[in-house]
């Protein structure tokens, strides 16, 4: 067992990537303090910790910082590798694959498109839209006959996607729209219950209500500024 | 644990940077490997049918099976040919520092410098690519070595270094300097020893080339644009 030493945690109420390390800390038991950050008045902690991008979450271990959420990860597992679950394979084809996939999530694609049309109506939304589905299509079929993204075991992928769990149906409520379904999507829907039914998931979810709320807000937000601008 | 008669091909093509961070990698283990051009303006049925999610470059064929994404390939050939020269440290925290920088070159760095060559404007072209971040990041993690790896070249080194032949190019078209003595000393230094490393100095592509071959682009471009 890795020396425990102070292990803080920087995140928000309801960062997505700050969510990923708390579960993390917790299927891996790792006892953690969490502070959570009000990014419209950043700490100093924050500030100090993450001059780069002073963004969440920032894992704080015996006083030196780690950013960003998906380098957080693989550090938690390095560290505390005696720490059951393994979160990456130990095949180099497959943590190839499984780093592939996080990225995938985060970048190119899937994040942004979710960010589009939620963000945007009209044409603009409806490409959103129309990308999220092709993506969905490709995570579908990397799913199809495994547990997880990540194999038999959950792992640093499902980590990444983890957000769609709780936030799809948050979105779907906002805008009125199917995004996930059961017809189009069965092993991402069988997933999504498999990661809700892992305690440590189900009991760190942000309240939905509050989320909705946020991101009601910000999705009005985005729409005043757009139809401001466009006169 | 890799043997002398692995199948080793690369996807790739000379002028890509991207492409570049793999080969040095590959030299830095004295890998043997086949390494498949892609024409430019078109893709190989090779290509679409090992990266079927991106259809990009690089990707990296070991006995048959492909790894994608540039920074992925260099873990992946770490891990694999895990002989020394090792690429990554092996403190934990320092790890995550390297992957750290790499992930925000990627985001930030590469992009920004794409900005800049295919920028019209004076304003865009000296939008700041932030130099200075990446000059106080050589001070930081090399700790007064030659190199963000130390006293060989690591995963930053590769990350980063893999753009000077393009940093190059675009002091020419454009009149921009990525590095410059006074602004980034220790990184004009570190481009230097980083170029001239015997890993890196016959993959590093000539700023002559890209500056013609960036003539090839922007015609692409426009005639992308003219016919959209």
């Amino acid at each position: 067992m890795a020396d425990q030493g102070e292990v803080k945690l920087l995140k928000t109420w309801s960062s997505l990537f700050g969510l990923r390390v708390v579960w993390a800390l917790k299927l891996k038991g790792i006892p953690y303090e969490s502070v959570d950050e009000d990014l419209t008045n950043k700490s100093d902690l924050l500030l100090q910790y993450n001059p780069v991008h002073t963004k969440v979450p920032v894992l704080i271990h015996n006083g030196k910082s780690i950013c960003e959420s998906l380098v957080i990860l693989e550090y938690i597992d390095e560290t505390w590798s005696q720490n059951p679950p393994r979160l990456l394979p130990r095949d180099p084809i497959q943590r190839a694959s499984a780093r592939f996939w996080a990225k995938f999530m985060d970048e190119k694609q899937a994040l942004p498109s979710m960010w589009q049309a939620f963000t945007k109506e009209g044409r603009e939304q409806e490409e959103g839209v129309a990308s999220i589905a092709e993506n969905l299509k490709l995570l579908e079929a990397e799913l199809e006959g495994k547990k997880f993204l990540g194999g038999e075991e959950i792992g640093i992928p499902d980590f990444a996607l983890g957000w769609l769990v709780n936030l799809v149906p948050v979105f779907e409520e906002i805008l009125g729209l199917k995004i996930v379904d059961e017809e189009r999507h069965p092993s991402l829907s069988e997933w999504s219950r498999r990661i809700s039914d892992i305690p440590v998931i189900e009991e760190s979810w942000p309240p939905r209500d509050k989320l909705v709320t946020k991101w009601a807000a910000i999705r009005d937000h985005f729409l005043a500024t757009a139809r401001a601008s466009s006169g | 644990m890799a043997v002398n008669n692995d199948d080793v091909k690369l996807i790739g093509a000379w002028a890509s940077p991207y492409v570049m961070r793999p080969r040095v990698a590959l030299n830095i283990k004295s890998v043997d490997y086949e390494f498949l051009q892609e024409q430019f303006g078109s893709k190989s049925e090779l290509l679409l049918k090992s990266n079927p999610v991106h259809k990009k470059i690089p990707v990296l064929l070991h006995n048959g099976k492909p790894i994608c994404e540039s920074s992925i390939i260099v873990e992946y050939i770490d891990e694999v040919w895990s002989s020394s020269p090792s690429i990554l440290p092996s403190d934990p925290h320092n790890r995550a520092l390297a992957r750290f920088w790499a992930a925000y070159l990627d985001e930030k760095w590469f992009p920004n410098m794409k900005g800049v060559i295919t920028a019209a404007s004076e304003e865009e072209k000296n939008a700041a690519v932030d130099q200075l971040k990446m000059e106080g990041a050589y001070g930081e993690v090399s700790r007064g070595e030659d190199f963000f790896g130390g006293e060989k070249i690591g995963f930053v080194d590769i990350a980063f270094g893999s753009m000077l032949g393009w940093a190059r190019a675009i002091q020419v078209m454009a009149g921009v300097k990525l590095l410059d003595e006074e602004k980034t000393p220790g990184l004009v230094k570190w481009a230097e020893k980083f170029s001239a490393d015997p890993a890196v100095k016959d993959v590093l592509p000539e700023a002559e080339k890209l500056v013609e071959f960036s003539k090839l682009l922007s015609a692409k471009f426009k005639t992308a644009a003219a016919s959209s």
